[in-house]
């Protein structure tokens, strides 16, 4: 039986279920004169749950760990024909097999033994779909039958349904920890299996970075070198630029719209700079590869400069546009916090209007300010796309911002876009890089946390 | 004692504190100055951003065709019929056609390698022209018809003027003989310029006249779908818990940092995520809306999240209060009054995550929404890129046409999401109350 | 003595409140009579509106809220754990200080509670529900021909009158008024008591009040708290002109508050 029609009888279940509850409870009220406790509806959708919740978890359960269970049982059957195989080739086979079975290979370029190995993949694919079938739909008529025998006038049937519901929603609270585990033990388990074959003080301190291609997983010399200090180096300089740009503008911006604007200005103003924020980084990463990389190109030459086409700058510079709106609207939330009897006090010291805000406002809302421009720059480190499009691959040490660096960001990318093995120090590097990724821009959160809530004033 | 004191009267004292205050007031207009261009740089960077995209988008959205007069030589067909004998399709060599149209235009070309210089006037989409043609009207077979083919796209450039043909032959990508070809047929008035339906109408392709973003129109509505439905409820449900019902405890408390933590973490290891969990251990297809939907979705979550209970928070107590007084149970109190007052919130930041997401590449370069795709997707099972992919693909081929292409991707991409930010506008303009 | 005996509707005995590490009420003992407005007076801040809560459990949903001591209805534990809030608060209506209606129309807010409980079986009989309720409140003639339109719509004294059809739509033993008047205009309060006066018939209510005057106007009995204690109960006549307690004096002419 295909996914699609248990699902569907599921669903016919559930319904019947639900309909049979309501009759069911319906007809036992009008034999007694007690007052329901429940209302009909509530009885009816207990009785539907009851016959579809636990049927729904066997459904995912079995759906998500069956393709794991007959992979291994595959990969035993193949062992038993060939024989000892390497891991490469065994994923080949088994690649093979699988695409026989959907019919997307030619019979006449498949070996006798792929075959023969297809025809038991599908034969088990065919059980476990019908086992599944069977399992779910069984457990779902007891469910049906065990909920029924409880349809009774004094049922506290919504206590019921509405413990269900506060399950439920405890359970989707629950998925945003499950997702920090997910990446937590994801990255740190690929990050464990790099170290298996790279140290970690070269990883972490190496002044070298290429990972060469593996063509084959034999191939000698296909390690490469992982030293990830032109990557942190190259990040750190883009990240600079982009600082360099945003935080005056961005500050600047927020100041004069709060403090000097009128508010018809402001009103315009503000959501404009917000559309950057809006922006899709694949349009900067286009606008700077495409429109910006050449005009500084051309621009350096005229003045004599060598500037490369794939620059820190260019790369920083639009980076640092997109931060623009990220620093101005968190400023200008710390700004317009900052109470206006401050200013009135100033003002009537006779403070000009500069000397109010740079004496007076600025300083009450540093702690806000210096937590914005941590937050902004932990995205400027994990911000991918416009150094992907914009600043280079060839991992350069250098401190000149017309050359082309390159980020840690841009070397994920280079390292498992495109089909290559999920083996290989390679692919592995990958998830070490994602995983330092993390922790800094983690760490960055929690500092501009720590800095708010440290130096926070507190005004009534 | 008597030099100290305030000489309110002493002269210099006041020409200082004159020239000192005019200092002050010089200091204020630089200060005020500087945060006007702070506002203008900023401002002006995005119209820059702006008008050079759309403007570079602009000779993408139209193309020059060639009408020429093809002959379709009965003989040469194949033609499939059903049982009541209706044409249900048709086969021919289309190619062959166009060929021998464009050779009767130019008697004059013999040898190979010109002919193949004359070929490459046109598109490699020229045939289908005829073909779509010819499947719309079989009753055209055996006839000579008007045909409207697209020219190459280098030759396209050259007609709006993108290639300079005053450049000294070696420089220029079109030989001085494409040109008095092409010349020849601007004479007899067989080129115009059209709306390029290609844009939208095809799939990806290698050419970029041909080129579209039929696939990944396809492939982001898919995957926003899946997005939407894993995302809406999942978040909803975390936020009543979190706003509404949760007591002040312990695993609470983490989950709310949680929560703030991921809306932080940036959008590539979520990619990872997707890879080393979805793809390598659950062993889901790669490339497919259901995967990318998956990964997005718990990419937009947390905003979701945060979001509803914003909005939440922003319903009055004593709504709650007046429910309970007349007896509903806490979910009843959520469920008839909290959460339709708190929708358009909801709806808003929804619209607002899910807008993010429509944009977002990083994630799904990593799980392979960037494969070179030719189909249109059709469920989320199938392979598939989404638009933003495929601007970052278009920006990576190296032919001038593609620059275009690109920025009308991005122009087509900014257009959707002005419409869904603008919808989020309306719905919070339309449905907001203050209390 | 023995008629008042049975007349008693609500007992609370040994009640005491804890808001955190804070006592809110201390060991409250009142026996609250059938058919009688009783109101509760004292300054602010001495437990009077926690006391009304306790008695439908709305302070349930406040966290680290914990209640001592024993309420009963009719002789019923109501903090017993076989008791259902939900059923406990259909019994024991609630009228809020502010009048908040429901963003909703008129209908829609009076039909809620019948329609959760499931106490109508048709369109009709709802209809009627809705129309003996708002007759009751004194509001059905200013509002019949506008029953669709949103409650919200409506004056602040017209909003605590709806407020109070949509209480006794669910047709409760008990209705609780907490400061039901203070957001209102005289005029407005007037009217608010006037009713008051009549449902006392068929309800037994309990008002929290911030006015003497209103206290003596409504109530038959009353009884006055201060830093959650109860200091004083009995008669509302012999209360306003015979109180027994120095405090109680102090409050009743003036001199705290």
């Amino acid at each position: 039986m295909t996914l699609n029609f248990l699902v569907i009888c599921l669903i016919s279940l559930g319904v019947y279920s639900f309909l049979f509850g309501r009759y069911r409870i319906r007809k036992v009220t009008q034999q007694v004169s007690v007052k329901q406790h429940s209302r009909d509806v509530y009885h009816a959708t207990f009785l539907a749950a009851c016959a579809t919740i636990v049927p729904l978890i066997v459904l995912i359960v079995w759906s998500s760990l069956s393709p794991l269970v007959l992979n291994g049982l595959l990969e035993v059957q193949l062992q038993n024909m060939v024989g000892a195989a390497t891991v490469g080739e065994m994923g080949v086979l088994i690649a093979q097999t699988k695409a026989f079975s959907a019919g997307l290979l030619n019979p006449a370029f498949v070996s006798d033994d792929v075959k023969q190995a297809a025809s038991y993949y599908e034969s088990l694919q065919a059980a476990s779909d019908t086992g599944r079938a069977l399992l779910v739909l069984a457990i779902g008529l007891v469910g049906l039958a065990f909920g029924s025998r409880f349809l009774t006038v004094r049922f506290t049937a919504r206590h019921w349904v509405e413990r269900l519901a506060t399950w439920l929603m405890i359970g989707a609270s629950v998925i945003a920890i499950l997702t920090t585990i997910g990446i937590v033990l994801s990255l740190v388990f690929e990050t464990i299996r790099f170290f298996d074959s790279v140290s970690v003080t070269e990883f972490l301190f190496g002044l070298h970075w290429s990972p060469q291609i593996a063509i084959r997983a034999d191939q000698a010399g296909s390690s490469g070198s992982f030293g990830a200090i032109p990557l942190f180096a190259g990040t750190l300089m883009i990240t600079l630029i982009a600082m360099v740009v945003a935080v005056p503008v961005g500050l600047m911006s927020a100041i004069y719209l709060s403090e000097y604007a009128t508010p018809r200005l402001r009103n315009i103003a503000k959501p404009t700079i917000e559309v950057l924020a809006g922006i899709p980084t694949v349009v900067y990463g286009f606008f700077a590869a495409l429109v910006l990389a050449p005009l500084l190109r051309d621009g350096g030459s005229d003045i004599g400069l060598t500037v490369s086409s794939e620059s820190a700058l260019a790369a920083g510079l639009v980076m640092g546009t997109m931060i623009i709106p990220f620093i101005s609207s968190l400023s200008d939330d710390v700004i317009n916090a900052v109470p206006q009897n401050l200013r009135d006090g100033a003002a009537a010291l006779g403070a000009t209007r500069s000397e109010t805000i740079i004496q007076v406002v600025l300083p009450a809302a540093l702690p806000g300010i210096v937590s914005a421009v941590l937050l902004a720059i932990s995205r400027a480190i994990g911000e991918t796309m416009i150094v992907v499009m914009a600043a280079g691959v060839a991992a350069n040490l250098t401190a000149n911002p017309f050359e082309s660096v390159t980020t840690v960001t841009v070397q994920i990318v280079m390292l498992l876009v495109g089909d290559q093995e999920f083996d290989s120090a390679k692919t592995l590097a990958a998830f070490a890089l994602g995983l330092l990724l993390f922790i800094i821009t983690l760490g960055l959160n929690i500092l501009a946390l720590y800095v708010v809530n440290k130096y926070r004033e507190q005004y009534d | 004692m008597t030099d100290r004191g305030p000489q309110k009267n002493d002269p210099i004292r006041a020409a200082r504190q004159a020239q000192r205050l005019k200092k002050r007031y010089r200091k204020e207009r630089r200060f005020r100055a500087f945060g006007m261009s702070a506002v203008l740089l900023a401002t002006g960077i995005l119209a820059f951003l702006m008008t050079s995209i759309v403007y570079t988008s602009i000779p993408a959205f139209t193309h020059h065709n060639l009408t020429l007069d093809v002959t379709i030589i009965a003989e040469e067909v194949d033609i499939l019929r059903d049982d009541q004998g209706l044409v249900t399709n048709v086969d021919a060599n289309w190619l062959g056609f166009v060929r021998t149209a464009l050779r009767d235009s130019f008697p004059e070309v013999t040898s190979r390698r010109d002919k193949r210089d004359l070929y490459k006037l046109l598109s490699i989409g020229a045939p289908d022209a005829v073909r779509d043609a010819v499947q719309a009207d079989p009753n055209l077979i055996g006839q000579t018809i008007q045909v409207r083919l697209p020219l190459s796209d280098d030759i396209d450039l050259v007609m709006k003027g993108l290639i300079d043909r005053n450049l000294p032959e070696t420089d220029r990508l079109v030989s001085d003989r494409e040109l008095a070809w092409l010349d020849k047929f601007i004479a007899e008035q067989r080129v115009s310029e059209n709306f390029a339906i290609q844009l939208f109408a095809n799939g990806d392709s290698r050419e970029p006249e041909m080129a579209g973003l039929k696939g990944a129109l396809m492939g982001s509505l898919l995957t926003m779908l899946v997005t939407l439905l894993i995302s809406f409820p999942l978040g909803v449900l975390a936020a009543v818990y979190l706003q509404e019902m949760a007591p002040k405890n312990r695993l609470t408390q983490i989950i709310e940092v949680n929560i703030n933590n991921l809306a932080a973490v940036p959008s590539i290891v979520f990619g990872l995520l997707g890879l080393a969990v979805f793809i390598s251990f659950f062993q889901l297809p790669r490339s497919a809306p259901l995967v990318g939907g998956m990964v997005l979705a718990l990419m937009t979550l947390p905003t979701i999240i945060i979001a509803t209970r914003a909005s939440l928070a922003s319903v009055p107590p004593s709504i709650r209060q007046a429910a309970m007084g007349v007896g509903a149970s806490r979910l009843q109190v959520i469920m008839h009054h909290v959460l339709p007052l708190a929708m358009p919130g909801i709806l808003t930041g929804t619209i607002i995550g899910l807008a993010q997401a429509a944009g977002e590449t990083a994630p799904l370069l990593m799980i392979g929404m960037m494969a070179f795709i030719v189909d249109t997707p059709t469920d989320v099972t199938s392979k598939a890129t989404v638009l933003p992919a495929q601007i970052y693909m278009w920006a990576n081929n190296p032919e001038r046409a593609f620059v275009a292409r690109t920025s009308a991707g991005i122009v087509v991409l900014l257009s959707f999401l002005l419409l869904v930010n603008g919808l989020a506008i309306y719905f919070r303009k339309r449905f907001e109350k203050r209390w | 003595m023995s008629s008042q005996e049975e007349n008693i509707k609500i007992r609370t005995s040994g009640v005491t409140v804890h808001y955190g590490a804070a006592q809110a009420l201390h060991g409250i003992d009142l026996d609250i009579r059938a058919n009688e407005v009783t109101a509760l007076i004292g300054p602010s801040g001495c437990g009077k509106s926690t006391f009304l809560r306790c008695i439908n459990r709305m302070n349930d949903v406040i966290e680290d809220c914990h209640f001592g001591g024993k309420i009963e209805i009719d002789g019923e534990d109501i903090y017993s754990g076989e008791i259902d809030v939900v059923e406990l608060r259909a019994r024991v209506g609630m009228v809020f200080q502010k009048p908040n209606p429901f963003p909703k129309s008129i209908y829609d807010n009076v039909a809620y509670g019948p329609r959760i409980h499931g106490l109508a079986s048709s369109k009709d009989e709802l209809d009627h529900m809705v129309e003996t309720s708002l007759r009751r409140a004194g509001l059905w003639q200013e509002v019949h021909d506008r029953l669709h339109t949103s409650g919200s719509g409506l004056s602040g004294g017209q909003q605590q009158r709806l407020c109070i059809a949509r209480t006794i739509a669910v047709d409760p033993n008990v209705v609780l008024m907490d400061e039901p008047c203070s957001a209102l205009d005289p005029i407005a309060t007037a009217i608010i008591e006037e009713l008051i006066e009549e449902l006392r018939s068929q309800y037994t209510i309990v008002i929290v009040t911030h006015s003497m005057q209103q206290a003596a106007r409504v109530s038959q009995r009353t009884a006055y708290f201060h830093l959650g204690h109860l200091v004083e109960h009995g008669d509302t006549d012999r209360i306003f002109t015979n109180p027994a307690n120095k405090q109680t004096e102090a409050y009743i002419s003036g001199k705290i508050g």
